[in-house]
């Protein structure tokens, strides 16, 4: 992880997001799908202190131009807000690459990718990617509406199949991606899920995965302040290796994780049997 | 400016008995036990590394969300996550002896015992230059009523951990600015053992989340921290420097500049900690240093002790 500064070189509207290109003379090192920027928002004296933690959607570079690293961002919030509506030259701290990415598969097995809105930005690498190694690569996109979909041409052009599904129907199938995830998986006979989106629709994917006996990589989204590893505000119960719970950072030991890993239901809590727990009554 | 970078300034300070080379340490809780901001900036290059305060046993915090952005500043509850003290020294205290950082480790206890229990484990074990004892979290069973917040109580725990420490390591004591008179508090502490105090933590708060019109963070409540404080910790360092003039204080509450830093010196503060702003920036502690550097530079100090205290002069 390096942190640097980046010049905004693009900002363009794609549905209901905004397309942001970075250019840096940094070297920031090897990135992959998966793995995300955080970035100082209001200027040096900001009165908004905490990082913004968006999943990088592509970097490239180029020896006369640096190195691109491109955002698709969600204005949900004050600090997104100001980075949306930043013009072409203004300067901003970012650090990247931070976290694990997506695991990728030693074999040339069937792959599907589902992505819920804004969570499409890490898929299309990661379809480039797999279908580098020979993968086959279906992918299923949903959104709450059309215009909260991303990277419906580009995923069509990569991938094997796509099936897109809106809530409202204004899109594909009316419905959520868990409904024609399992058909999908059954058609390709998908061993491995790659998962990027809201928490909801993440624990739906696992447990689609976990019935089938596929393996679900899925990149959480959690609130975080620093993006770092330092503030421990990103937390979530995770299964470790020796089969104990514990609230473990979604910057650092994340945000992938398997999904059979994560205790989707206890999310926002702290389980009883996690390690450390409060007693009863709390700490 | 291109001439200060050349002024030489002593930067040297002490807390106490404890001499450190340089000002700006890290504020517990806001840089875990050192070793993920190694990748952003040299950790020996600074005073030292206060860690997350550590506890006996593992423990797994709060519940999420442990965070709200509040107006120059945040509020958390964490509530003290850790994997408890024999972890502690195996893995993290281990690695930053190896690494050759000079480590303040902050203690904090469920109750008096606990903190004693601390100490003496701590006894002997290297690496350790001092203890920070943390009676002011707000994150904890009692809520507000920490330990910090009763002259009585705090002065019990310090003393327990007086008792039981290695025979002169300094000790310093974290003090809660949510208090009728921190002076009071103060001198008790000091009268109990303590060497020096470490101020201040972060004051109580509560977001209400606008939407479900219920207590935003997963703790209810929970601490206040960011430049949003700094006035209030400069007063509080301010007022304890005037009482108790001889005890040093390590402040913090804030601090985002050298200019910052220097505000904490002049109010009575031998060294400072940076804590919210490394989350904003996380080489923070080394470039507040270096803009520390040249605060005093261009004001012609060229010894950073000289200003310590400055603003009580007449």
């Amino acid at each position: 992880m390096t942190q640097f500064r980046a010049r905004l070189a693009g900002n363009r509207a794609v549905g209901e997001y905004r397309h942001l290109v970075f250019v840096t003379s940094a070297d920031i090192g090897m990135v992959k799908p998966g793995h995300f920027a955080a970035v100082a928002v209001g200027g040096p004296d900001s009165a908004m202190l905490l990082r913004r933690a968006f999943s990088i959607h592509r970097v490239s570079s180029k020896a006369n131009v640096g190195t691109t690293i491109e955002l698709i961002v969600s204005a949900k919030g004050a600090g997104t807000r100001w980075l949306t509506s930043q013009h072409e030259g203004v300067l901003v701290d970012m650090v990247a690459p931070l976290g694990k990415p997506f695991q990728l598969p030693k074999e040339r097995v069937p792959c599907v990718l589902v992505a819920g809105g804004y969570g499409a930005a890490p898929m299309i690498t990661l379809a480039e990617e797999l279908r580098s190694r020979g993968c086959r690569v279906d992918v299923v996109l949903g959104a709450s509406t059309e215009s909260k979909l991303y990277g419906v041409l580009d995923l069509k052009r990569i991938s094997d199949s796509i099936v897109i599904t809106t809530d409202d129907g204004s899109l594909g199938v009316r419905g959520r991606v868990s409904d024609v995830l399992p058909e999908v998986m059954q058609r390709a006979d998908s061993a491995v899920v790659y998962a990027c989106g809201p928490m909801g629709m993440l624990q739906a994917v696992s447990l689609v995965a976990a019935s089938t006996g596929a393996i679900a990589q899925c990149a959480v989204e959690e609130s975080m302040a620093c993006g770092v590893g330092v503030c421990m505000t990103c937390v979530l119960p995770v299964i470790g290796d020796d089969g104990r719970t514990r609230m473990v950072r979604a910057c650092t030991e994340g945000p992938v994780f398997r999904g059979d890993r994560v205790r989707w239901d206890a999310i926002g809590s702290v389980p009883a049997d996690a390690v450390g727990a409060p007693p009863a009554g709390g700490h | 400016m291109t001439n200060i970078q050349h002024v030489q300034v002593d930067l040297s300070t002490a807390l106490g008995k404890l001499q450190l080379p340089a000002p700006v340490l890290t504020a517990s809780g806001c840089a875990g036990y050192g070793r993920e901001l190694d990748s952003y900036f040299d950790i020996t290059s600074i005073g030292a590394i206060v860690t997350k305060s550590i506890m006996m046993e593992p423990r797994s915090g709060r519940a999420t969300p442990r965070m709200a952005e509040t107006p120059s500043g945040m509020i958390n509850s964490i509530g003290l996550q850790g994997s408890g003290i024999e972890s502690f020294i195996e893995h993290d205290l281990a690695w930053l002896r190896k690494r050759g950082a000079r480590t303040i480790v902050s203690i904090a206890g469920n109750n008096v015992l606990e903190f004693g229990r601390l100490a003496r484990r701590l006894r002997g074990v290297e690496g350790v230059a001092g203890l920070e004892i943390n009676i002011s979290c707000p994150n904890v069973a009692n809520r507000g009523l920490v330990f910090a917040c009763n002259p009585g109580s705090a002065a019990e725990v310090v003393a327990e951990v007086r008792k039981h420490a290695q025979p002169g390591l300094p000790l310093l004591a974290k003090l809660s600015p949510d208090v009728t008179d921190i002076v009071e508090i103060a001198h008790s502490v000091i009268d109990a053992g303590a060497d020096g105090l470490a101020m201040i933590n972060t004051l109580l708060g509560m977001v209400i989340d606008p939407v479900t019109l219920r207590p935003q963070l997963g703790g209810r409540t929970g601490g206040l921290s960011g430049p949003a404080i700094r006035p209030v910790a400069v007063r509080a360092v301010y007022q304890v420097h005037a009482a108790l003039p001889q005890v040093p204080i390590l402040g913090m509450g804030g601090i985002r500049s050298g200019r910052d830093a220097l505000e904490f010196l002049a109010a009575g503060a031998s060294a400072v900690s940076v804590g919210t702003a490394i989350f904003n920036d996380p080489s923070a502690p080394l470039r507040i240093q270096n803009e520390l550097r040249d605060e005093l530079a261009s004001r012609g100090f060229s010894r950073l002790r000289d200003v310590i205290g400055i603003a009580h002069q007449a």
